[in-house]
């Protein structure tokens, strides 16, 4: 019989032997990424050696040196400046954003109405939540609040001045808040007038073209220092006198246009790389203009453009410090401001000031770049390489 | 270049000015119920800077203040207004704010063809000099920093100065010169240079920030004049003689010793100049005639304190920039300040 021939045949397959030692496992992914080749080696030496040597320095300087509490300059003073700490010492003076905290986050909002601040803020992250969740339910609903409802509900509770609620003139408004308002409306206004703007100026229609062309054009051909620099000096001159045009309804309208131009721009990249094969595949399905647009090509261009979209958005974010120039205090500039406070005037206080508002910049800056790569590897359909 | 612009700009103003301030401003005032009053946007330690829950403090601050508190008898009815220095002539022109309290040299040129009226000198500064005395033992003033090389900020009419004063001493030194004051601030502090210039008010703030303020002296030289003061629009004598006055009544209550804690008791002295500058002489017509009440002063000084308290508790003793009177003690002092007459 055959199988007499065979002294021994194995009738389960054998298992996977574990890989070697210096393949798998933290020693190999060390191996692999940090000391592959001698120059990696050599690399991660030294680099190494340049985080032992910052680390500990920015630590020191920020966590375990830093004065948390404090009344006044003297909490962040050495014994030879006049205050109680060792000589020499170096650390953050967070007793100075600590006292100046809720001036940061809302500027000269009488403090008695600050609530209506933080309801605005706490709805704001209640829509917003939702609407950046991709398996939350309800989009359409949470869209049209997001969008349409919001704005007013939040005019209302800021502004106030009817129902009730005393009005609180913008003069007063500052910090995070104006920053927060002023980011939240170029967004919203930049990206639908955008995208009417960048299909204007690919229209078949030579006047809507012309005026589309005119408007990016010059609005992107005037830096928006200039913009709000004109607004806010020699407006006043040519009105009749006593009419005063709000500083910050000034500064909402120059920035959203500004957005809105540079959104144009990147959109019309992201719509000259749909091939034409879609457009007719379109047309061939006898969709209309608005059809087409809205169910065929901008759901790609704009997938496309992720990229350019939320780098728009973050430029725009950090360019509301320009309103400085018109005297409206955001963050940065509530931050320079009280750098100016003799009662907190130390060697470290201006340091401090300016990581917290760094911080502060980053944190969201950081936030909105991580949403969009989120949002570019949800939506890609196939075109990685 | 700088210069051509601002007066391009004042000369339009001016135009506009016109329409604008033929309006009467106390009456405006009083109609709207506070005063409008432009501050340093950017902050001055000492002048204009928010304290910890965001109200303004500061010397231009109080002289508001004490404004408010001559037309309302209240000196919290003020409102401010941030200015850079580029907007602020603008906003006094267009009726933005009625005071312009905004650590303002007073110079013809403002005077005449900006279209200002500068109410007076509510501070006298002037440019001088710090130098770190563990470095340079035994210097005691300016005209010993014969070879040193000073930090200054460009562009500035300080630069000019420090170039004629050592031109008209016949010093030799070596100019360093920075873009921005942050720069300047830290070549200072880093040693780069002997001395640092700029105006004496602001000596004293950046001192604060150093990190061994106590080795640093400000030299007793002043080589430039720069008066500070608060002013208005052009073309309207009734709002200018109170902002005006308002600046004397508080001298006049320091030189006659009233203050914020014994004004009331000094309704008392029998003393005439007090009765008069508090308005308690009979059928005084003092501060009516002024378009105010006959108790102006006191209430000014129930706002804000004399004039020497406003200056202690901002820039002086009570502050931690700690500066002396110096010229702006009064006149009987040795200083300059000096108030004419209520009467």
């Amino acid at each position: 019989m055959q199988e007499h021939d065979m002294t021994w045949v194995r009738t389960e397959m054998a298992l996977a032997e574990p890989p070697p030692r210096t393949e798998a496992g933290l020693v190999a992914w060390i191996r692999k990424n940090l000391f592959a080749t001698p120059l990696d080696s050599l690399l991660t030496v030294f680099c190494a050696l340049v985080v032992a040597w910052i680390l500990p320095q920015i630590l020191g300087w920020s966590i375990f040196n830093a004065v948390w509490t404090g009344t006044d300059r003297t909490a962040c003073l050495t014994v030879d400046q006049g205050g109680s700490l060792p000589v020499g010492w170096s650390g953050a003076c967070w007793a100075f954003v600590n006292a100046k905290f809720s001036q940061f986050m809302f500027g000269r909002y009488p403090i008695e109405e600050r609530w209506r601040v933080i309801l605005t803020a706490v709805i704001f992250v209640a829509l917003l939540a939702p609407l950046l969740i991709p398996r939350a339910p309800y989009k359409r609903l949470n869209a049209i609040l997001f969008f349409a409802v919001f704005p007013f509900v939040a005019f209302y509770l800021l502004v106030g001045g009817f129902f009730g609620l005393p009005y609180v003139e913008t003069a007063l408004w500052g910090g995070l808040l104006v920053t927060l308002v002023l980011s939240y409306v170029g967004i919203v206004v930049s990206l639908p007038l955008g995208i009417v703007l960048a299909l204007g100026r690919r229209s078949k229609m030579p006047i809507i073209k012309l005026l589309c062309v005119i408007f990016i054009e010059a609005v992107r051909g005037v830096p928006l220092v200039t913009v709000l620099f004109m607004a806010s000096f020699m407006l006043p001159l040519f009105v009749p006198p006593g009419m005063t045009f709000d500083k910050f309804l000034r500064a909402l309208i120059g920035v959203a246009l500004f957005a809105s131009a540079y959104m144009a721009e990147v959109i019309r990249g992201g719509l000259q790389a749909i091939p034409k094969g879609q457009y007719e595949g379109a047309d061939s399905l006898g969709l209309g203009y608005w059809q087409k647009m809205g169910l065929i090509v901008m759901p790609q261009a704009l997938k496309l453009v992720i990229p350019g979209i939320v780098n728009t958005f973050i430029g725009m974010f950090k360019d509301t410090t320009l309103v400085l120039i018109i005297s409206m205090f955001d963050l940065l500039g509530i931050v320079k401001q009280n750098l100016s406070d003799a009662n907190w005037a130390t060697p470290q206080t201006a340091k401090s000031g300016l990581v917290f508002a760094a911080i502060v910049f980053w944190l969201f800056c950081f936030g909105m770049s991580r949403y969009s790569i989120y949002m570019e590897r949800r939506l890609d359909t196939g075109h990685r390489r | 270049m700088k210069h051509i612009i601002t007066g391009i700009l004042g000369a339009a103003a001016l135009g506009f000015a016109a329409s604008a301030a033929s309006a009467d401003t106390l009456d405006d005032i009083k109609a709207k119920g506070f005063v409008q009053c432009g501050v340093n946007a950017a902050g001055l330690a000492g002048f204009s800077a928010p304290d910890d829950k965001g109200e303004w403090t500061g010397l231009d601050v109080d002289f508001c203040r004490a404004v408010a508190a001559a037309v309302f008898g209240d000196g919290t009815k003020v409102r401010f207004t941030p200015l850079t220095a580029k907007d602020r002539f603008t906003a006094l022109q267009s009726g933005e704010v009625d005071i312009l309290s905004r650590n303002t040299t007073w110079t013809i040129n403002r005077d005449t063809a900006l279209g200002l009226n500068f109410a007076g000198i509510t501070y006298y500064d002037g440019q001088g000099f710090m130098i770190n005395a563990a470095k340079l033992p035994g210097v005691n003033s300016a005209l010993q920093l014969s070879g040193a090389s000073v930090c200054v900020q460009s562009g500035t009419t300080t630069e000019l100065n420090l170039a004629d004063y050592f031109k008209a001493n016949n010093l030799e030194y070596s100019p360093v010169v920075f873009e921005k004051q942050e720069e300047a601030d830290a070549a200072y502090e880093a040693g780069r240079c002997d001395a640092y210039t700029t105006d004496q008010s602001g000596l004293y703030s950046i001192r604060l920030k150093l990190a061994s303020p106590a080795d640093h002296v400000v030299l007793p030289e002043i080589i430039s004049k720069e008066p500070l003061g608060p002013s208005v629009r052009q073309g309207d004598d009734k709002w200018f003689d109170i902002v005006k006055w308002t600046y004397y009544a508080l001298l006049n209550a320091e030189e006659f010793g009233i203050t914020q804690a014994n004004v009331e008791e000094m309704k008392n002295s029998p003393n005439p100049e007090i009765k008069r500058i508090l308005g308690t002489e009979a059928d005084t017509k003092i501060g009516t005639d002024l378009g105010l009440t006959n108790e102006w002063v006191a209430n000014i000084v129930k706002a804000t304190g004399n004039y020497g308290e406003i200056f202690e508790r901002n820039v002086g003793t009570g502050s931690p920039l700690k500066i002396s009177r110096g010229l702006n003690a009064l006149w009987t002092k040795g200083g300059l300040q000096y108030g004419p007459p209520i009467r």
